[in-house]
């Protein structure tokens, strides 16, 4: 992937989050999602309906990485049932551990397809997941 | 200064986070090879001689803490594994038994997690009330102010000397002073400030003193607490166990050993106690004067390039000691930290444990520089360049 054009797609989803807003609305399940070993602290909210995730937002502070792949997720997992929702999830999160996976499936996501080589950082990559995942696995 | 001690010096690394952890001398880190090597046995045990020679240096190092921080008598001198367990030691070994519902204990909000949760724990057990102390407009401790938050209530304050985020140095002596004369008992978390500052704790008349070895280039796992004999003597043992108990029969007939081996259970960290004794003789060898006031100019010299900078928000411009918090405007504080390693400097991001710091400056995360006596103008300068440039911060940090 052209370097420039990670860079940009990144810094864009860092500096102009897509969906980044704080939900009031009880029906939308909301998870906290940190890392343990870094100051990372985003809320996720999602909205399932006929087992849809119809809508989902987020706020809180976190790094480049976390915040544009926190965008990035949402915008990919919004319309997609659930099953489709867990199959995204697997490919995104076997891409950042090195193993084989289905880039068709991921759209932007791809751009932490070369993550693995900062280790510090691919938790960041992956802080969104860790809370989507409790919520579509409850 | 003395660089050349200091092994992870000779790595091409600029290390920024003193406030962590420091970087231990040759000397340091050869006494505990040594103990290892050359009489490697327990303490307090056997009839042989090397077991002796343990004995001996271990309490060598007792003596060296003792005069370091000018304590009364070597009773009250406890080795723990380090300040925030000498810190829970307290507040659940003595002032658990000692406070009841509605008692209060003030703190303020940038005290370190360690010295905030062992207080929140009490509140939950013994339904005591923690209480703090406003912060003045450069997030100072004044003695006005402490007067202001102390009630008939209050039985404990419980302070850094140097806070770790924003780098105060806190009026000890005269705290202690209002303290004493309203019969409230003053407890000082001197993590930050023990290798920095010189510490009297006659002269400041503190009740406890807490602190870490490794903090001031001695070893990790090793700690003191540092109390009046009087109350130390009514510290319940939280651990029981080997090497502090005079005999036992059965569960009724149970005797401890006097302080400060009652305190001590287990085998201790023989090496690490032994290594920082070494540390003590090494950091009085420079002068702790001179290690402050090198520390102040240091500090004044980064925050003069600093405040320069635009885009740069410092949080504590005014501080004392070597610490400087600040943030990249619209850079998350990680970020830059990441940024900051590609050039192998080590700075710390984050909100340093102090949690509730954030509703005092409405800041929830920052960078922190953290200074000591070994690092250099040289250092500062090229951290600064690498701060100028915020597109190149932009371009390079992820």
């Amino acid at each position: 992937m052209d370097e420039n054009l990670r860079r940009d797609i990144i810094l864009d989803n860092y500096q102009n989050p897509r969906n980044k807003e704080t939900v009031l609305d009880e029906r939308y399940i909301k998870v906290n999602s940190n890392n343990e070993s870094c100051i990372d602290d985003i809320n996720i909210y999602v909205l399932i309906e006929d087992n849809i995730l119809k809508d989902i937002k987020f706020d809180g502070d976190a790094c480049a990485i976390s915040t544009s792949s926190t965008s990035i997720m949402i915008q990919n997992l919004i319309g997609k049932s659930i099953e489709e929702a867990k199959l995204y999830i697997k490919n995104f999160e076997a891409m950042v551990n090195e193993l084989d996976y289905d880039s068709e499936l991921l759209n932007e996501s791809i751009v932490y397809n070369e993550i693995y080589k900062q280790n510090n950082r691919k938790n960041c990559a992956l802080l969104p997941y860790v809370g989507i995942k409790k919520i579509l696995n409850n | 200064m003395n660089r050349e001690d200091f092994p992870m010096l000779h790595k091409d690394i600029i290390y920024l986070d003193n406030g962590a952890t420091t970087l231990k001398p040759k000397c340091v880190i050869d006494k505990m090879v040594e103990y290892y090597e050359e009489y490697g046995a327990n303490a307090h045990r056997g009839d042989y001689d090397i077991s002796y020679k343990v004995d001996q240096e271990y309490e060598n190092a007792r003596s060296l803490v003792k005069k370091y921080i000018n304590a009364e008598s070597l009773e009250e001198i406890i080795f723990t594994a380090g300040a925030t367990e000498s810190l829970n030691l307290i507040a659940r070994g003595f002032f658990a038994n000692l406070l009841e519902d509605g008692d209060e204990v003030l703190i303020t909000k940038s005290e370190h997690a360690s010295n905030v949760l062992p207080w929140f724990h009490l509140a939950n057990t013994n339904g005591i009330k923690v209480n703090y102390i406003s912060l003045d407009d450069n997030h100072y401790v004044t003695l006005e102010n402490v007067k202001k938050a102390i009630t008939p209530h209050t039985k404990v304050i419980s302070l850094a000397y140097i806070t770790n985020v924003i780098g105060d140095i806190r009026p000890i002596k005269e705290i202690a002073e209002l303290a004493h004369q309203n019969n409230i008992f003053l407890v000082v978390d001197a993590a930050q400030s023990i290798g920095h500052v010189k510490t009297d704790v006659q002269k400041l008349d503190v009740d406890f003193l807490t602190f870490s070895a490794h903090k001031m280039c001695g070893p990790t796992g090793v700690g003191v607490l540092y109390g009046k004999k009087e109350f130390l003597e009514n510290v319940e043992p939280l651990i029981l166990g080997g090497g502090m108990n005079e005999s036992f029969d059965n569960e009724h007939e149970v005797y401890y050993k006097d302080l400060p081996t009652r305190l001590e259970a287990g085998t201790p960290n023989i090496a690490g106690v032994i290594g920082f004794g070494k540390a003590i003789e090494y950091l009085e060898n420079i002068g702790l004067d001179k290690i402050a006031d090198y520390e102040k100019k240091l500090r004044k010299y980064l925050v003069d390039k600093l405040i320069d900078i635009s885009f740069i928000d410092i949080i504590n411009i005014e501080s004392d000691s070597g610490i400087v918090s600040f943030n990249i405007l619209d850079i998350f504080s990680q970020d830059v930290a990441y940024y900051l390693n590609k050039y192998n400097i080590c700075v710390r991001a984050g909100n340093h444990c102090a949690k509730i710091l954030k509703n005092e400056v409405g800041v929830k995360n920052t960078l922190r520089v953290s200074l000591y006596f070994y690092n250099t103008y040289e250092e500062i300068d090229e951290l600064v360049e690498l701060l100028r440039n915020k597109d190149k911060i932009l371009e390079e940090m992820l």
